[in-house]
């Protein structure tokens, strides 16, 4: 592997990341958007906070990191992929900023039509967000995206074939599966039994309708995507059957309830099909366009990279499993603990 | 690049110059605001009852404003792909560094503000304090890599452009570290880090005049108006000189945007300070010359020369009544902060062990009132000064702004949204910082139970839900 795929698979293990974590963020805000109306919906959404609250600010920054790593790693590959994805890239843009506000705003809600107001801005843009992000990855997995060389992309076709509406529904969908599986995972811990099986339903029928528009899908990107068909049955192939097995394993483990070994299958399913897509582009960083190698940074900045990584694995990441402990611990699953002079 | 029409350059720049005037008083607060709860918190831990109220409030504070910092910020990185395609595609490798290690110090300060937030009663108390130092410690490592692109951009260093036989132009010799540390990041950075301490302790101490304003004169009133300030005065005192650092430094390196601070039309020896004044076809009006000041301020000593506007063509020229202007405002407002810190520790000082209290005159009040809002514009004037001063180059002498811009149309629409976007975002965060403050004082509560439902029973004004999530 040459310096400069590595530094493409280390950016692409920041897409895997955050479709997991970000992933079941934005899934969660998709339930709580389904919760129901105030009177019953209100426990629920309850519980979407408590789970997605220590830890989405922590999640979101993924995103930067893989924008990061590829404009410095892949700079005409970046210039190209959000040049002609303007349109998409300006709606998960949006929805970011809504969602990420709107969540913390109905945490300070004084009033219930406040809240659901803010409610409302927060799980909408979570069922956008992903969308437009999933239409974004269909769109380069499908070769509409090209090195610019002076020349106008297409703002409106390049994002809107068919492997990018296939992409923008299994992007909903895998992170509603991820999401009720996490917060079924989580009421349980937190000695709710109705809410988690409530959850737990939900990611049952989640989870069945990915695998069956995963099935169905498969006929719009043979024809839309050669590349990406020919390495998802290629290369990519033992990615998609673990995807699949680890996917099965997570709707058995459900039906029985156990929310906490669901919960590792949906993961594991999430994560094959994301790296079974980059396994099938790969060499492409621009399917059928550019090899990583063709658009790749100067040297001296991708061994700089390395080290950032490096910088990375010993501060981020130690902190970031310190917060997963944390929030996995069952004082920390349940509502606010009460000391005694906290007023 | 394909060529682009004025007015859509303009949009592009509009939207970035309101996404980042925006998101710079954001981000201050998610530098120097973890350090002001530090203070009061670790007080609090102490004994100090007033001070741990304090950092309960302030840190619910700031997970309002750092998740708004947090998308905002989101969207700049965004924007410079959107709006720059030809600065990042051509120079990504070259300043990415820095932008990777900020991205480690947003991981560091996003995780541990979740742990902060949430560890309330149920870390161990110091374990808990101490989760403040790391977010602190981001925001040194996150403001210096940020500033560093933009000092970047100012003097630009770390790699070679060669003109092949046809013309066109190749970066080579990249070397990312002296991209990083280009020649003006130690002077922008001290500059900006400070600037961020003496934003958000005017401003917290403004909310706290406000307060004694209105007559709420208890002791957590006083105790928060005291630390804010007195972490504000300390920036106001370092800040003029590490400016004037800067501006002999620019003198050396980006002489032209210092002509335009200075309203220099010319080159000359015993260059005077001009205060106001505003340049019509060429020619000075208004101003107020102090002979040799500026010479002696931009070079060390009175005669030596300080180059004017016309050292170079009048196409590569800045406009100078902006980033005059800006300047001016900047140091007026800097100077009379300066002023204003000494002049209350001053009067503490004389006034102890008598009766006398500067925080219940009014007048003090009403100008500590200013000094809030006033460090926000001092901020933004700063910023434009050293962001116009630039123009037209993006990336000085080597890169235009209009060579950079994206192709794309309908700049004007996402301007637009973004206006109203921003617009109801800032109008929203104000006023559920109020609310949130006056239940404080209304119920003496510190959880603010959020009304995820109605009225459990009989339509009373009873919480739904009296186990709440905290924060």
């Amino acid at each position: 592997m040459s310096l400069a795929a590595l530094c493409a698979a280390l950016m692409f293990f920041g897409v895997v990341a955050y479709a997991i974590f970000a992933g079941a963020d934005f899934g969660s805000g998709v339930w709580d958007l389904l919760a129901g109306d105030a009177a019953s919906g209100g426990a629920r959404r309850r519980q979407i906070d408590r789970s997605i609250g220590p830890v989405w600010e922590a999640n979101h920054v993924w995103l930067i990191y893989v924008l990061v790593f590829m404009w410095t790693a892949l700079p005409r590959a970046f210039a190209a992929m959000i040049t002609t994805l303007f349109v998409p890239w300006l709606f998960v843009g949006l929805g970011i900023v809504l969602r990420g506000s709107g969540f913390a705003f109905r945490k300070f809600a004084e009033t219930l039509s406040q809240a659901r107001f803010y409610g409302a801005a927060f799980a909408a843009s979570s069922l956008i967000t992903p969308f437009f992000l999933g239409m974004i990855a269909g769109a380069i997995a499908s070769g509409r995206v090209e090195l610019l060389d002076g020349r106008h992309p297409d703002l409106l076709t390049s994002w809107t074939g068919p492997t990018s509406w296939v992409g923008g529904v299994l992007a909903v969908l895998t992170c509603s599966f991820l999401a009720a599986t996490f917060l079924a995972a989580d009421s349980h811990r937190a000695g709710d039994r109705d809410m988690a099986n409530y959850f737990g339903r939900r990611a049952l029928v989640s989870g069945l309708l990915s695998g069956a528009v995963a099935m169905i899908a498969i006929a719009p990107i043979e024809s839309d995507a050669d590349t990406l068909a020919g390495g998802l049955q290629g290369k990519a192939a033992p990615f998609v059957a673990i995807s699949a097995v680890a996917g099965l394993f997570a709707l058995w483990r459900l039906r029985a309830r156990r929310y906490a070994r669901a919960r590792v299958g949906a993961v594991i399913a999430v994560a094959a099909v994301v790296i079974g897509w980059g396994v099938a582009q790969y060499p492409d960083i621009l399917v059928d366009h550019a090899e990583i190698s063709d658009v790749a940074g100067a040297r001296s900045t991708l061994y700089g990279l390395l080290i950032v990584f490096a910088i990375a694995a010993v501060t981020a990441v130690p902190a970031m499993a310190w917060l997963f402990l944390l929030v996995n611990r069952r004082d920390w699953a349940d509502d606010a603990p009460r000391a005694p002079s906290a007023g | 690049m394909v060529a682009v029409s004025a007015s859509q350059l303009l949009a592009a720049r509009d939207q970035m110059a309101l996404s980042l005037g925006f998101h710079i008083v954001l981000s201050c607060f998610g530098v120097a605001f973890p350090t002001l709860i530090y203070i009061v918190h670790r007080r609090g831990l102490r004994g100090d009852s007033d001070a741990l109220l304090l950092a309960k409030r302030w840190s619910k504070v700031a997970a309002v404003l750092f998740a708004v910092g947090a998308v905002s910020g989101t969207v700049l990185s965004f924007e410079m792909g959107l709006l720059w395609p030809g600065l990042m595609s051509r120079f990504g490798d070259v300043v990415g560094l820095p932008f990777a290690l900020e991205g480690i110090a947003f991981f560091v300060e996003a995780i541990f503000i979740g742990i902060y937030l949430y560890g309330w009663n149920r870390l161990p108390p110091k374990v808990h304090l101490r989760t403040l130092v790391p977010m602190m410690a981001a925001g040194v490592v996150g403001t210096f890599c940020v500033v560093a692109v933009n000092a970047w951009m100012n003097s630009p260093s770390g790699f070679r452009l060669v003109t092949s036989a046809d013309g066109t132009q190749r970066i080579t010799d990249v070397q990312p570290l002296t991209a990083m540390f280009n020649n003006a990041v130690w002077t922008e950075f001290s500059h900006m880090f400070v600037a961020a301490y003496m934003v958000v302790g005017f401003v917290v101490a403004a909310v706290y005049a406000g307060g004694m304003l209105k007559g709420r004169r208890d002791r957590a009133h006083r105790l928060g108006f005291t630390v804010a300030f007195a972490v504000a005065s300390v920036g106001a005192l370092v800040q003029p000189l590490i400016g004037h650092i800067a501006g002999m430094r620019l003198a050396e390196h980006q002489p032209i945007k210092l002509a335009a601070m200075e309203l220099a039309t010319t080159t000359e020896h015993n260059a005077p300070l001009r205060i106001g004044g505003i340049l019509i076809d060429g020619t000075v009006r208004a101003a107020i010359d102090i002979p040799g000041v500026s010479s002696l301020l931009a070079r060390g000593w009175f005669n030596r020369p300080v180059p004017g506007l016309d050292q170079v063509p009048k196409a590569d020229q800045p406009p100078a009544n902006v980033v005059h202007n800006s300047f001016q405002i900047m140091v007026g407002i800097g100077t009379a902060l300066v002023l204003f810190s000494l002049w209350f520790w001053w009067r503490r000082r004389r006034n102890r062990g008598t009766d006398r209290d500067l925080l219940t005159s009014r007048r003090f009040l009403r100008l500590a009132l200013l000094a809030g809002p006033l460090a926000v514009v001092a901020l933004e004037s700063g910023w434009t000064t050293t962001e116009v001063g630039r123009q037209p180059w993006i990336v000085q002498g080597v890169l235009r702004v209009k060579d950079a811009v994206t192709p794309n149309g309908g700049i004007w629409i996402s301007f637009t949204v973004t206006a109203i976007v921003y617009a109801g975002l800032a109008t929203i965060t104000y006023r559920v910082l109020r609310s949130m403050s006056r239940r404080w004082r209304e119920h003496g509560e510190i959880d603010l139970p959020t009304p995820y439902g109605p009225p459990s029973t009989g339509g009373s004004n009873e919480v739904p839900n009296q186990r709440e999530v905290p924060v």
